[in-house]
Formats: structure tokens, C-alpha cells, sequence
């Protein structure tokens, strides 16, 4: 195992401000899943706020089976040198060898993610010691806690990826919600009992009860495909949204990025949501999540 | 008084924080009835994504309307992203966006996430004032002699004011410092008794 390279608690706490501070930028924004310099492109054009560069969408890795890793290096640069906007990419839950390469070549976000093969069934990475920034899924406050804990600096739902479905990301949002809506009504002194339950420090427990919210970034991101969809993410809170499969498995790539883009910035004006959502071509065909054998969501507690 | 927070994408929950701590009244602007339906003293235009938020704003037929609003003197404060939005030249792209304040811009100046710091020094007159810069911008030519420089760091000028505009490479909205947020609410006021 490595050892703690961030021994200077001043010196991580630097680093792990400015990696929610990016996070704060990314609000209010979509994030896109793209597997090409072109496709990236249309995305920056879109209006994507960042994008996400990986080998295969999802709904490809989920038809295709087998084990899923990080992506080329080199195709990930390609992606880099297309757009001015961040760049994120995926590496394994645990593989922390994945995240130091994705962190050699100076990627702005690494997302610790479910969609890959997990490499590790017990442990997840230390992100305190990285200089880069980790996003990772979350179903409840508990898991969203611990991610925190380990220095995770931005999180976002486990919607189930791959599936054009919004069930999943719908129920951990909602989940996340009333538990945070729960801690803030308790007293103080059933603040450690509370932490004893979700499993997460008493400090992280406090910090929710005084300020009523995560201490950092959250964002939707499973099964996003519409307008909509997005809208739905925004109003239950989300502060942003990750569209995966849902953009570069549709009709129209270019006009529904947009539309997406759109609604999340103006999530409540449902007339304009409507005139969106005109002739944006084929959705993804979607799958219902209850058809899938592999429930991604479970990976990683 | 009353200050609209640009609310296409970005950080801008932050700077309403930071207003409303200071006394005066906040409104978001998403649509173009948000800045033709208000009196507004003052603009913020916050942290995000410069490509997101210049596209949002022709979109939605804002650009024009808040450029002759700048024009005609209301105060702006612009960080990191809003800084670029009002550059009149963005280096390596042909476009810029609302393009009143006379000076280029570099984006990304300090490289990815990876390259962004921290830095305490002086702001005009403000002294140790804690800086943030998250993949930030800096400013690489001044293109009036009007154009006053604010601070700088690392040999790269990342503040100017330019009349009632405020340019920011940093974040001042996500420390705990409102002494620029305030300074900023002076112009308006002047603004708001004064010339208006």
C-alpha cells in the first residue's frame, strides 16, 4: 500500500477546498459522457460544463459484458486537447494505481465509479491522498458520508447507468434528502447516535445537522435521457446532472445536449421545458432496470 | 438596493450568500424577464464555465440587453468565468462574449485542476486578501490606459477595474471574506443615488 503522502492536514485541507471549490463551479451544469474528440466537441457546443471521457457509454459496457477498466491514457489526452471545459474520467472503485495515472496525465476529475468492474470488494480508494479531485456515487447519506470521509470531494447518485431509467437516481435522491432533512431536526445530543447508524464520523453527522445540506457538490446521474428527466433531478434537489448513455445513444446528439442544458437551467419553466422537449429525435431505447441482471448500484457500500 | 446574480451555471449561489450578508436585496437572473423586469443596481457574473454560460446567455437573447446595461454604467462584478465573459478578447478563440472591458484574457492560465492554488496578497487597497484560483484565468494585455490593475500573483496581473467593472481571476464568493463583495456594493450605492 502507498503511504500517506498528505501527513500536512493543512496542506489536504488546501487541496480539498479548491477540489470542492471546482465542483461549486460545475453547478447548475451537465456533465457528459463522451468517447471521442468529436463527440466532445458537441458537447463543449452544447454546453456541457465538463465531460467525461470514457472507452464505452454504459449502456455499451452493460451490453457488452466482461470487465470494464479505465480508459487509454491516450484516448483520454485526445479529449483533453478538444475542449477548453474540464475533463473527468473513471477509474475502478478501489484501484487507486488507475486513479494515480489518471492523475499523472492531469486529469481535473476523477470519478470513482460503479460503472467500471469494481477492483477492490472491501475498500475504497483514499482520495486524501491524491492532489486531484474524486466525484463518487452515493444511494443515502451514509455512503455520500463515507465517500466524504475517505475525500471525496463532490458526489452524485448511483442512478442505475446504462438504462435510460431514473428510477434508481429519483429514490437515492429523495433518500439523501429526507435523511439530511432528519439529522437537522434532531437535538444535539442524538447527533453520535446518529452517526453510529449511518456508520460516518460524528463531525460529518454535525456538520449536516448545523447547515442542512451535504458539505459538498451533489449531482444527479444514473438514467437521465430527457429534458425532462433532468428537469424531474433538478427540482428534487440535485444541483447538476450527469447524462450518460442518454446523450450519444439518441437520435439527435447535438439538439438533445442542448435541450438537456437548457432545462437544467431553467428546471422550473416548464412552458419552455415543453418547447425543449419538440422533435428531439429518438430517445435511448432504455432498458427497465428491473429486466437487468447486473445491479450496478450495489457495488460499493 | 437591488443586485442580479447572472444564474445561468456556476457558483452563483454563493455570491448571493455573500450580497445578502451584506445587506442588500439579491435576485437571480435565468431569463431575459429577469433583467428587463427589475431595476437592477449591480450585476454579478460568477464562476462556471465561460463556454456554458456565453452560449446560455445568446440563447436566451440576454446578451445584448445585459451588454448595454454594462455600457450605460452598471456596476459588474465578474469572477473567474464572468471575468472571461466580459473580456473584449479571449486568447485562441474568436469569439468573446459581452466583450466591454478593454482587456485579453488567457483561460486556463494555470493549467488544470491540478495547477489550482491558493494565494494571500492585496486586492487594491485591501490588504491580505486570501485568493482562490480554481483552473483560472489571468489577464495578459490591457487594452486602455483606463483599465487599472488590482492585484497581482505570480508575475500575472488577475484583478482590474475598469470604471464600474470589476474583473476577478479568483473566487473571492467561496471564502469567508465579504471585503470585495462590499466594496462592490459601494459602486452600486453611488450608482444607485448618483448618476442612475
Amino acid at each position: 500500500m502507498s503511504e500517506s503522502k498528505n501527513t500536512n492536514t493543512t496542506e489536504f485541507n488546501e487541496r480539498y477546498g479548491l477540489n470542492k471549490g471546482l465542483a461549486q463551479m460545475l453547478k447548475g451544469g451537465v456533465i457528459m459522457d463522451v468517447t471521442t474528440p468529436e463527440q466532445a466537441r458537441i458537447a463543449e457546443a452544447a454546453g456541457a460544463c465538463a465531460v467525461m471521457a470514457l472507452e464505452r457509454i454504459p449502456a455499451d459496457i452493460r451490453a457488452a459484458g466482461g470487465v470494464s477498466r479505465m480508459s487509454d491514457p491516450k484516448m483520454i489526452k485526445g479529449i483533453q486537447e478538444a475542449v477548453s471545459i474540464p475533463v473527468m474520467a473513471k477509474c475502478r472503485i478501489g484501484h487507486f494505481m488507475e486513479a494515480k495515472i489518471l492523475e499523472a496525465i492531469d486529469i481535473d476529475y476523477i470519478d470513482e465509479s460503479e460503472v467500471l468492474t469494481p477492483a477492490d470488494d472491501v475498500y475504497h480508494i483514499n482520495k486524501r491522498d491524491f492532489s486531484v479531485p474524486f466525484v463518487c456515487g452515493a444511494r443515502d447519506l451514509g455512503e455520500a458520508l463515507r465517500r466524504i470521509n475517505e475525500g471525496a470531494s463532490m458526489i452524485r447518485t448511483k442512478g442505475e447507468p446504462g438504462t435510460g431509467d431514473v428510477v434508481q437516481a429519483v429514490r437515492h435522491l429523495r433518500k439523501m434528502n429526507s435523511e439530511i432533512r432528519r439529522i437537522a431536526s434532531l437535538n444535539s445530543d442524538e447527533l453520535f447516535e446518529a452517526a453510529k447508524q449511518l456508520q460516518v464520523p460524528y463531525e460529518l453527522v454535525a456538520w449536516v445537522h448545523d447547515n442542512g445540506k451535504l458539505p459538498v457538490v451533489n449531482f444527479a446521474a444514473g438514467g437521465v435521457a430527457t429534458p425532462a428527466d433532468a428537469a424531474l433531478m433538478m427540482h428534487l434537489g440535485a444541483e447538476g446532472v450527469f447524462v450518460g448513455s442518454g446523450i450519444f445513444k439518441s437520435g439527435d446528439p447535438a439538439k438533445r445536449a442542448r435541450a438537456i442544458v437548457q432545462a437544467v437551467t431553467n428546471y422550473k419553466d416548464a412552458k419552455l421545458i415543453a418547447e425543449l422537449s419538440e422533435d428531439l429525435g429518438e430517445a435511448m431505447v432504455g432498458i427497465n432496470a428491473s429486466e437487468i441482471k447486473i445491479i450496478m448500484e450495489e457495488r460499493g457500500k | 438596493m437591488k443586485i442580479g446574480v447572472l444564474a445561468l451555471q456556476g457558483a452563483f449561489r454563493e455570491h448571493q450568500d455573500m450580497i445578502r450578508l451584506s445587506g442588500a436585496e439579491c435576485i437571480e437572473i435565468r431569463q431575459l424577464s429577469d433583467l428587463t423586469g427589475n431595476s437592477l443596481d449591480g450585476i454579478v457574473l460568477p464562476g462556471g464555465e465561460s463556454t456554458v454560460q456565453g452560449k446560455l446567455l445568446r440563447e436566451l437573447g440576454m446578451l445584448e440587453p445585459l451588454r448595454n446595461m454594462i455600457k450605460a454604467g452598471t456596476p459588474v462584478l465578474a469572477t473567474c468565468a464572468g471575468l472571461i465573459l466580459l473580456a473584449e478578447k479571449i486568447e485562441g478563440d474568436p469569439v468573446s462574449h459581452l466583450g466591454t472591458l478593454p482587456v485579453t484574457v488567457k483561460r486556463n492560465a494555470f493549467g488544470r485542476q491540478t495547477g489550482s492554488f491558493e494565494y494571500t496578497g492585496n486586492v487594491g487597497k485591501l490588504q491580505n486578501f486570501l485568493m482562490t484560483f480554481i483552473r483560472a484565468p489571468i489577464v495578459t494585455a490591457l487594452n486602455s490606459q483606463e483599465v487599472e490593475v488590482l492585484a497581482e500573483c505570480r508575475e500575472q496581473i488577475v484583478a482590474v477595474k475598469y470604471g464600474n467593472q470589476i474583473g476577478l481571476a479568483f473566487h473571492p464568493e467561496i471564502n469567508d471574506d465579504p471585503s470585495i463583495h462590499r466594496e462592490f456594493l459601494d459602486l452600486c450605492e453611488k450608482f444607485h443615488n448618483g448618476i442612475k
